[in-house]
């Protein structure tokens, strides 16, 4: 096709997208400043969903902080149930049973592929309906979804929030017969996702709207403190899970995929091998599952308060969005005298401003789905 | 290889307090940034965060070197009636919305930061939340 071009100059034109946009994944407003259709600048507003989170925690004793923490990042709960049951076992020294550490692995990785798949399905759905013909790939992915919230809700009555990670342990015992439910699932996802990536891939416009676009260079993504898939998809090969290893990741056998250029393209590509790594995961844990019991504390209706020492400790695991961590300050109360919590979609969504520079108004869209910002977890 | 806390001792001349904290000047905490990210490779600032001790205030900063996976975690302290402390925009990009956050929450001022406003909580806020003399009891303007 011949290539047209239009010799106009255009006036600057302020645009306001949000904060109640299809496409943002929650409340976020971007404030753009256009020539044309092409974007000069953007300015992010985020806070929309600030609900006082670190204060509140201040407020309460550190076991009733687990599952309020699980509230932030609320398509990946387990990991932030892990992180705050985690940070407090490290600074009061409370064990955890290796059987317990092995389930808060599986939790944690059928959580990651879960979260990666909402986060497949609704890419696709802002990259257009065309792909695939209307909401075809999100429909897709929520169907396979939907098959770890039922082993969620066999395994602990929840299907959401689980609730499933207690400091020294987990509360449920796997009923009978859900090891095979999980590796049906797992076997299920796998050959669908390979289908699923063929009808994204071998889609011109997929590849169009994804590749070159968005390019993060690693000093940035550095500089800015990104982390998880968007700074591997930089092609920096950090994981927490390798550079700091908890629970029992250090005995899991699991590549860490990275990217080449850092565009929505190779953040979406990492994701996606990232699913394929974690149904290893599973897979491996689930052969090595040693018996023995779930907690080092007695699971009781009223759990007995928890004092750790005076002190201050930084815990991080790798969420599935990236480095989520808690800085947690103690004077020797049940309850925190100070909690940060440190997010990754925080630090990640603070790429947007450099990336949208010098594209088109749509790409905003693309940009802004790869960089997965959960809005729970941006404004606490 | 002497190690990091060797090198910013030959530095600078500081060491971990009793507490094992390593505490900065906060005149020089420009110019220690810069030393960590150029000289020791600590180009990833992971976050920035204070905690309100009642009489001072503690900023609380972790970089990491992500090619050993080394962390540093350091602290820089002031008092509230005195609480501006100098910018590290410059020096880590991602350190904008951080020093917003805190600012936001705590109220501590950053000397040189581009664009020093309120974040999470509405423009028209009163007060600092974070801090501990923020009244939890009484409803907060425009309900006050």
């Amino acid at each position: 096709m011949e290539e047209k071009t239009l010799d106009l100059t255009f006036d600057e034109m302020r645009v306001n997208m949000g904060p109640q946009h299809p496409a943002s994944h929650g409340v976020f407003r971007a404030q753009l400043l256009l020539e044309g259709e092409e974007i000069k600048q953007l300015t992010p507003h985020i806070g929309y969903l600030h609900r006082g989170v670190e204060k509140l925690a201040e407020s309460l004793t550190y076991v009733q902080n687990v599952p309020i923490m699980a509230r932030n990042d609320y398509l990946g709960p387990v990991a932030n149930e892990l992180v705050m049951s985690r940070v407090v076992e490290r600074l009061a020294n409370i064990p955890v049973p290796e059987r317990a550490q092995y389930l808060r692995v599986i939790a944690a990785e059928l959580h990651r592929i879960s979260s990666h798949l909402v986060w497949l399905g609704t890419f696709s759905l802002d990259l257009g309906g065309a792909l695939g013909g209307g909401s075809t790939i999100f429909l897709y992915t929520f169907e396979l979804r939907e098959k770890i919230l039922d082993v969620f809700e066999a395994w602990t009555g929840a299907r959401f929030h689980p609730n499933l990670v207690m400091i020294g342990g987990v509360r449920y015992e796997m009923p009978d017969g859900l090891d095979q439910q999980i590796l049906q699932a797992l076997d299920e996802i796998e050959s669908r996702m390979h289908e699923i990536m063929e009808m994204l891939e071998g889609n011109p416009v997929f590849m169009e709207r994804t590749r070159g676009v968005g390019i993060l260079s690693q000093e940035l993504a550095l500089s800015l403190g990104c982390s998880g898939p968007v700074l591997r998809g930089s092609g920096i090969a950090f994981d927490i899970r390798k550079a700091y290893p908890y629970e029992v990741y250090d005995r899991m056998e699991f590549e860490v995929p990275t990217g080449t250029v850092g565009d929505v393209y190779d953040r979406y590509s990492v994701r996606v091998r990232e699913i394929f790594e974690s149904i290893k995961i599973i897979r491996q844990a689930f052969q090595e599952l040693p018996s023995g019991p779930l907690g080092s504390r007695p699971p009781v209706k009223v759990p007995m308060a928890i004092r750790p020492p005076k002190g201050e400790i930084y815990e991080r695991i790798e969420s599935p969005r990236g480095e989520l961590g808690v800085y947690l300050v103690s004077d020797g109360s049940p309850k925190p005298y100070r909690l940060k919590l440190r997010s990754p979609s925080f630090s990640n969504l603070q790429a947007i401003q450099f990336l949208v520079v010098g594209h088109k108004v749509a790409d905003v869209v693309a940009i802004l789905g790869s960089l997965d910002p959960v809005f729970g977890d941006v404004d606490r | 290889m002497a190690t990091t806390l060797e090198r910013i001792k030959d530095q600078f001349g500081w060491e971990p307090d009793e507490s094992g904290f390593l505490f900065v000047p906060k005149d020089q905490v420009v110019e220690f940034a810069r030393f960590l990210k150029e000289t020791l490779g600590f180009s990833y600032l992971s976050f920035i965060t204070c905690v309100d001790y009642k009489e001072h205030l503690d900023l609380v900063y972790l970089v990491r070197n992500p090619e050993s996976a080394e962390e540093l975690l350091f602290k820089v302290r002031v008092t509230p009636d005195d609480a501006v402390v100098p910018s590290l925009t410059e020096t880590y990009q991602g350190a904008e919305w951080h020093e917003r956050e805190v600012y936001d929450l705590f109220g501590v001022r950053f000397d040189g930061h581009p664009d020093l406003r309120r974040i999470l909580l509405p423009d028209e806020y009163e007060g600092h939340p974070l801090r501990k003399d923020f009244p939890m009891d009484a409803p907060f303007p425009p309900y006050r």
